[in-house]
């Protein structure tokens, strides 16, 4: 059953692409910031986690639960530092700073501690199962149940509760929000943290199934991600969590196929052609522009 | 009549401040020849080092230096080289072609050396070996595996460049002969990293060598450096049952590949060159994935043989209790070899040495035993290492 095998490969590496995706989705989808940062901040989850596992000796849900808080904070600062004086200026400058921070997140860690990669310990089991003929690690299970689990609380976060609320609100439109006495800055800052957090769990989670972690790795899954969310709708978060999984699964069949040298252009590829002939991506919908 | 006198004056301070000029670069010539020679005819031999002591593989770099460094002091020791000591001269080269260009030209017109040891990556030496050329200085790279080192693009040869390390397609080679006779592997698989020179001149010595001894290749895959992800390619690498596993790459994605493989039930030998000598190996495949996974290497600190274990045991003294890895291994026998060759050529004449180098036979280095071919490339015994809990062991000695 090589390729029951292959679908679980795919599902597992795309809820990290989802789980990074649904940080930028929601940032994009509350101040339309492409925020490039967020591979970064995925990276310095992953090390925090490691720091915890390995330095401190803590377990796997304790570490990921630091990751999320501590990635919390550094994105309410990022935000807070870099783009909330922003907030009026064009989106060129924006997404200009964004790289700028990114640039200064990698090199600043690599001054700390240099380029060179670590290796995760082992904090979950690495035994598997069999079903129908694939084998099936307890990792994969992990990571599919956590992303699902933050997936399902985000919804609720955003649907249910009384900051969900506010954050849709200033979504649609930041002005009336205001004047409806939401807090705009608030809202902004607690949407970068739940972002950070989400995108820190899956640095914690990404270290413990691929083991290496280096400064540079937010680099590329940053950017998966930012593909699975154009390819989802960028701002919606179940588009978020299908285009993590679907990019997950066509780069996993993209290498089983034997074009192993093709993945990464393949998730570009997507992107290509989404833009070009869905640009609000699967979940969107066509609404027109107000004038 | 005035400007008649006025010219005069000129002329003659012009000729007075000429020759007070002249005096001056008199005496600044006369300090160079006499800087000079004592390179040459005085008690001292001065050798360069053109190494990358900072920059992005300062490791290899600085571990060449250590090993060069306690070679020469225990020559010195000894008494140097028919009574001369040996003087190093070491230029950073920064672990850029550039800087080991103008760190070769320095070498070999300020500081007049008689030969050059250097530098680790085959880049830098290879940006060196037209200044050798060109100034008659022998160039050995320690660790600079690249065939350009030695042969320009046009298959000839570059006369006063050497190497102390094997080149790449040897270790393919050694590693397809191990798999065949040691491990009676019939049915292999390669999965080589193509964003490398090195390991495709691996993969591609190694599918040659099995191919023309009767072994089959039945999958060959590739992967791109900084890939994490590999269980969807090795997925379908074992679809394909192969008994053999050949990974040429560097040891921060093989150490994944190795993990995922064993994590996906692939449970064959696998196999791969020296990119895998890395303590942070161990780390990221962990201690149990690495079981029954061999690679090629220059020299074992474990292999039992005398003149290792002395040259552990002295390395080990001068460093603190570190062992000597492979890079520190290169550098100490490059300067062995380059004492036997002056020894041989009877004169610190650049041209002579370089005689003396390319004519090397039966050499005994820490490396193993050393000759040299046509091609001014070593031709030696190479070592194979296995993994036993997460601790490389000497298997065998590999005649190519």
């Amino acid at each position: 059953m090589e390729w029951l095998q292959q679908l679980v490969n795919g599902i597992s590496l795309g809820s990290i692409y989802a789980l990074i995706a649904l940080g930028y989705t929601m940032v994009y989808g509350i101040i339309k910031l492409i925020n490039f940062a967020h591979g970064d901040v995925f990276m310095i989850g992953a090390f925090i986690g490691f720091f915890a596992i390995s330095r401190w000796g803590f377990g796997f849900f304790p570490a990921l639960f630091l990751a999320m808080v501590v990635c919390a904070i550094i994105g309410v600062f990022i935000e807070r530092i870099a783009y909330k004086r922003l907030r009026n200026a064009t989106r060129i400058a924006a997404l200009i700073t964004a790289i700028g921070v990114s640039l200064l997140i990698e090199y600043t860690t690599i001054f700390f501690r240099g380029a060179q990669p670590e290796a995760y310990p082992d904090v979950i089991s690495n035994k598997s199962f069999h079903f129908l003929g694939a084998q099936i690690s307890m990792q994969s299970i992990m990571i599919l149940s956590v992303s699902i689990a933050l997936m399902i609380i985000l919804q609720f976060v955003v649907h249910k509760t009384k900051i969900g609320k506010a954050m849709r609100a200033v979504s649609y439109d930041v002005e009336a929000a205001r004047l409806m006495g939401i807090n705009v800055d608030n809202t902004i800052s607690v949407t970068f943290a739940i972002g950070s957090a989400l995108a820190g769990a899956a640095g914690v989670i990404f270290g413990v199934y691929y083991t290496k972690i280096d400064p540079l790795m937010g680099i590329i899954p940053g950017v998966k991600a930012f593909v699975a969310a154009v390819l989802g709708g960028i701002g919606i978060i179940p588009g978020a969590m299908a285009g993590g999984m679907v990019l997950g699964v066509v780069e996993t069949v993209v290498s089983a196929l034997g074009f192993s040298l093709w993945r990464d252009a393949a998730a570009f590829v997507i992107l290509i052609l989404i833009l070009i002939f869905r640009p609000s991506g699967i979940f969107g919908k066509n609404t027109r522009e107000k004038v | 009549m005035k400007s008649n006198n006025k010219l005069k004056r000129y002329a003659s301070v012009f000729l007075a401040s000429s020759l007070v000029v002249g005096a001056l670069a008199g005496c600044g010539s006369k300090d160079n020849s006499s800087s000079g020679s004592s390179g040459s005819d005085s008690k001292e031999i001065k050798v360069g080092l053109n190494l990358e002591l900072s920059g992005a593989v300062a490791s290899y770099g600085s571990g060449i230096s250590k090993g060069a460094k306690l070679a020469i002091n225990e020559i010195n020791k000894a008494g140097g080289i028919d009574g001369k000591k040996i003087v190093p001269v070491e230029i950073d080269n920064k672990s850029d072609a550039a800087e080991a260009t103008s760190a070769a030209i320095k070498l070999a017109t300020q500081e007049k050396v008689v030969a050059q040891i250097g530098s680790a990556t085959s880049g830098d030496t290879v940006a060196a070996v037209q200044i050798a050329n060109q100034k008659k200085m022998p160039i050995i790279g320690p660790s600079a595996t690249s065939e350009t080192v030695t042969v320009n693009e046009k298959g000839q040869l570059n006369d006063y460049a050497f190497r102390t390390c094997f080149i790449d397609p040897f270790q393919g080679q050694i590693a397809a002969n191990f798999a065949l006779n040691n491990l009676k592997a019939k049915n292999v698989a390669i999965f080589a990293d193509s964003a490398s020179d090195y390991a495709k001149g691996l993969a591609k010595s190694f599918k040659k060598t099995i191919e023309e001894n009767g072994g089959k290749v039945v999958a060959e895959e590739s992967y791109v450096a900084k890939d994490t992800d590999f269980k969807s390619t090795l997925t379908r690498l074992k679809s394909k049952k192969p008994d053999f596993i050949y990974i040429p790459g560097y040891y921060e994605e093989v150490g994944l590949i190795i993990k995922q493989a064993r994590a996906a039930g692939i449970d064959v030998p696998l196999m791969g060159g020296d990119g895998w000598d890395s303590p942070k190996m161990v780390e990221l495949a962990g201690k149990e994935a690495l079981n029954n996974t061999y690679f090629t290497n220059h020299y074992s600190a474990e292999d039992p043989d005398e003149k290792i274990q002395k040259f552990v045991k002295a390395f080990k003294e001068a460093n603190g209790g570190q062992a000597p890895d492979a890079f520190n291994a290169l550098g100490y026998d490059t300067v062995y070899w380059l004492k036997d060759a002056i020894e041989r050529a009877g004169s610190t004449d650049g041209e002579k040495i370089k005689d003396a180098l390319a004519s090397t036979k039966d050499l005994s280095l820490v490396t193993g035993k050393f000759s040299v071919d046509d091609k001014h490339n070593p031709v030696k015994t190479a070592t194979v290492l296995e993994f036993k809990d997460g601790k490389q062991v000497f298997n065998s000695k590999v005649n190519p």
